[in-house]
């Protein structure tokens, strides 16, 4: 039988896990509906992680403030990695593949985070501030639902009311509708009036600002404190990319896949090894496979909506990847 | 705001295709020494310090060389993907493959044979491993019209995790299981000494077999690509598959066979990685999954415009940077400087790319023409 306690703590896990790749997801779902890929995250999410950190130990006041501070320097400072890109494939046209490495290498582990980190004399210095666990309405102790939907930090209750955001804007705002034009076929929404280079410049750099958000859900909530290198975030970034395919790109689902692959990164590994179900042959238990699905889940949904009914109805935004370029239409 | 048209050429003329990629290396120096003076470290210094660490001395050129080898194959690798339009983005995961290949024959062939068969059968080995786990996206592309780049991406990391599971969580015949030891601090089975692959060292830089074997790829690769039926075919599908198609060209099997050329090139950078540095499956976390080869081989073909020769030269400069920032590492010497540097130059290298396929128009103030001007005046330019 399950283990009760163990289930309420990974199903917590999950929650605290999935959302900075959740954050990062609806980020790089703005931008990819607008047409525009982004393989920059994993480097974005660095830096918002190290210039939130800065922002927590610099700002002065009181905590609240500091930490509202610091959330918004991470998003600032994300926005400006993708303006780099934004400005590089929407207004230069370039490759948005080779691009969104560049931003990677650029701001990643061994780039732009390790040498501001290291510059600011940031590594292994306790963190002033951090965003702990608020016990909502006082009902952290409710059985079973409790420590998992009410004792959660600040942020992941803000990553619902932005995935209810995004949702909402996608599906039932005019400026959503247009945004999803300018992703399925920019020319003809450049016909319509539609300013397809501002638009694309806004969800980039939107998307950029929400994957800083989720690079400091690690330095200010989950492991307060920062590291140089890549382990900081440690592939959340590009599991927030397969993520967004993996939800077909709607919200929604963003926020159930998130869930989903931070109980695959958090808890369930070290649950299952604990429980050590006989059923299930070794292979599949170690921590590796577990790793992997993610990836591997990714793929098979993109052959399958590659394929078939799936392709229009719940497919990729058309024109995603190709620059575009007035010119030539 | 100045309304800049840009407008498509229609031929790029030679000399801009070498003029460009070298000014932007150049103007992303000067872009780095911003940064570096805006943050408190003296550039002429800095650059001084890379430039000895890299270039300066024999001992310098060879671990650039050192460096310069897998990039040279992942960017090789992606050279021969880029330029159809199949963005093969997993050189990074086809390279662990190729050194899990490598090493895997290398133990299975145990040190009493010759050194050119176990140099033969980890190449052979690699890249075959290599090639193999490049088809997985080249044919679900090929047959599904998969996306390749997610596709490709995916399985690095799956790569990556396989290549861990096979050293720190399973009794692999990778894994070391000989003492004690070794069963409770997991290794890799390392290579034995007569396994190793050749180190010439002309005047005292050491240059691994695996350079000089990265070269005579690039120029097997340059030959196809110029010289060939299937190179020509290559680039008729890269510049308009539709095009290729109505000519009768086999793309689904281009897309296989160039998928596995680029996989097995990345995957010979991963037997190379083994035979001539490592000497064993280095599965550790600070080992091939932390050194990033694939992903700053793209750097390197983008760079080098995906041309055979031209990466070579740019994996050599790049190699020296990677050399010199591990080197350089230090209290004194910013971190991650490599990888913001790479990264500069790499987007200057892209709005440099503009220049090359499009010419950009300002447009000035029009013309007025005035059709009732005495002939004899002359006219004055606005």
């Amino acid at each position: 039988m399950i283990n009760h306690s163990l289930l309420v703590i990974v199903l917590a896990q999950a929650l605290t896990y999935g959302t900075p790749i959740l954050f990062a997801a609806l980020g790089e779902l703005l931008a990819e509906r607008s047409g525009v890929l982004n393989l920059g995250v994993e480097g974005m999410m660095l830096v918002g992680a190290v210039m939130g950190f800065w922002a927590v130990q610099r700002a002065p006041g009181p905590a609240w403030l500091v930490l509202s501070l610091a959330v918004l320097t991470a998003a600032f400072a994300g926005l400006l990695m993708s303006l780099i890109h934004a400005f590089l494939v929407v207004t230069l046209r370039a490759s948005q593949i080779v691009s969104g490495l560049a931003l990677t290498i650029f701001a990643g582990g061994l780039g732009l985070s390790s040498y501001l980190g290291n510059d600011l004399g940031l590594a292994d210095v306790p963190a002033k501030h951090q965003l702990g666990e608020i016990d909502v309405f006082g009902l952290k102790n409710t059985s079973f639902v409790g420590p998992i939907l009410f004792n959660q930090s600040a942020l992941v209750y803000a990553a619902w009311a932005v995935t209810i955001l995004v949702a909402v804007y996608l599906a039932r705002t005019r400026l959503g509708l247009n945004v999803r034009a300018v992703g399925e076929s920019p020319a003809a929404a450049d016909s319509m009036g539609i300013n397809v280079a501002g638009y694309r410049y806004a969800h980039v750099l939107a998307g950029g600002a929400l994957a800083g958000v989720g690079g400091a859900c690690f330095t200010l909530s989950i492991t307060p404190g920062w590291t140089a290198g890549d382990s900081l975030v440690g592939g959340a970034g590009w599991i927030a990319i397969a993520l967004v395919i993996f939800s077909f790109w709607r919200a929604e689902l963003c926020l159930a896949g998130a869930y989903l692959f931070g109980a695959l990164s958090g808890g369930l590994p070290a649950a299952i090894e604990a429980h050590s179900y006989p059923g299930i042959p070794a292979f599949f238990k170690t921590p590796e496979f577990l790793n992997s699905l993610p990836y591997l889940v990714t793929v098979i949904v993109l052959v399958l909506i590659a394929t078939g009914w799936a392709k229009r109805r719940l497919g990729a935004p058309a024109a995603l990847g190709v620059p575009y370029v007035r010119e030539e239409r | 705001m100045i309304d800049v048209k840009i407008e498509r050429r229609l031929e790029q003329p030679r000399w801009l295709s070498v003029v460009v990629p070298i000014a932007s290396i150049a103007f992303s120096f000067l872009v780095m020494a911003a940064v570096l003076g805006a943050t408190g470290h003296d550039p002429l210094h800095t650059y001084r310090r890379l430039f000895d660490a890299a270039f300066a001395g024999a001992t310098a050129w060879t671990f650039t060389l050192e460096s310069a080898t897998p990039l040279l194959f992942t960017g090789l690798a992606a050279a021969a993907a880029f330029r159809m339009q199949l963005f093969n983005i997993g050189a990074e995961g086809q390279l662990y493959l190729g050194a899990i290949g490598a090493a895997g024959i290398a133990i299975w062939l145990g040190p009493h044979q010759t050194l050119a068969l176990t140099i033969l059968m980890m190449c052979l080995c690699g890249g075959g491993a290599g090639a193999l786990w490049a088809l997985i996206p080249g044919a679900l592309k090929a047959f599904g019209r998969t996306n390749e780049i997610i596709t490709s991406l995916m399985l690095n990391y799956v790569a990556g995790q396989l290549l861990t599971y096979l050293i720190f969580d399973s009794a692999s015949p990778w894994r070391d299981l000989s003492t004690v030891q070794t069963r409770s601090f997991p290794q890799a089975i390392p290579l034995q000494s007569s396994q190793f692959w050749p180190d010439p060292a002309p005047s005292g830089v050491g240059i691994h077999f695996g350079f000089f074997l990265g070269l005579g790829i690039a120029a097997a690769l340059f030959v196809l690509f110029r010289f060939t039926r299937f190179g020509f075919e290559m680039n008729v599908i890269g510049d308009s598959p539709r095009a290729a198609r109505y000519s009768g060209m086999r793309t689904r099997r281009k897309i296989l066979a160039v998928m596995a050329i680029s996989g097995a090139v990345a995957g010979l950078g991963g037997a190379s990685q083994v035979g001539d540095v490592s000497h064993e499956l280095d599965a550790s976390p600070q080992g091939l999954q932390s050194a990033n080869y694939g992903y700053t081989g793209i750097v390197v073909a983008a760079l080098g415009r995906y041309n055979p020769f031209a990466v070579c030269l740019v994996a050599v400069l790049i190699g020296g940077l990677q050399n010199a920032g591990t080197f350089l590492a230090g209290v004194d010497f910013p971190s991650g400087l490599v990888g913001v540097m790479q990264g500069i130059i790499l987007f200057c290298a892209l709005g440099g790319e503009l220049l090359i396929r499009y010419r950009v128009r300002i447009p000035g103030r029009a013309r007025v023409v005035a059709e009732d001007v005495p002939a004899a005046e002359p006219e004055i330019a606005p």
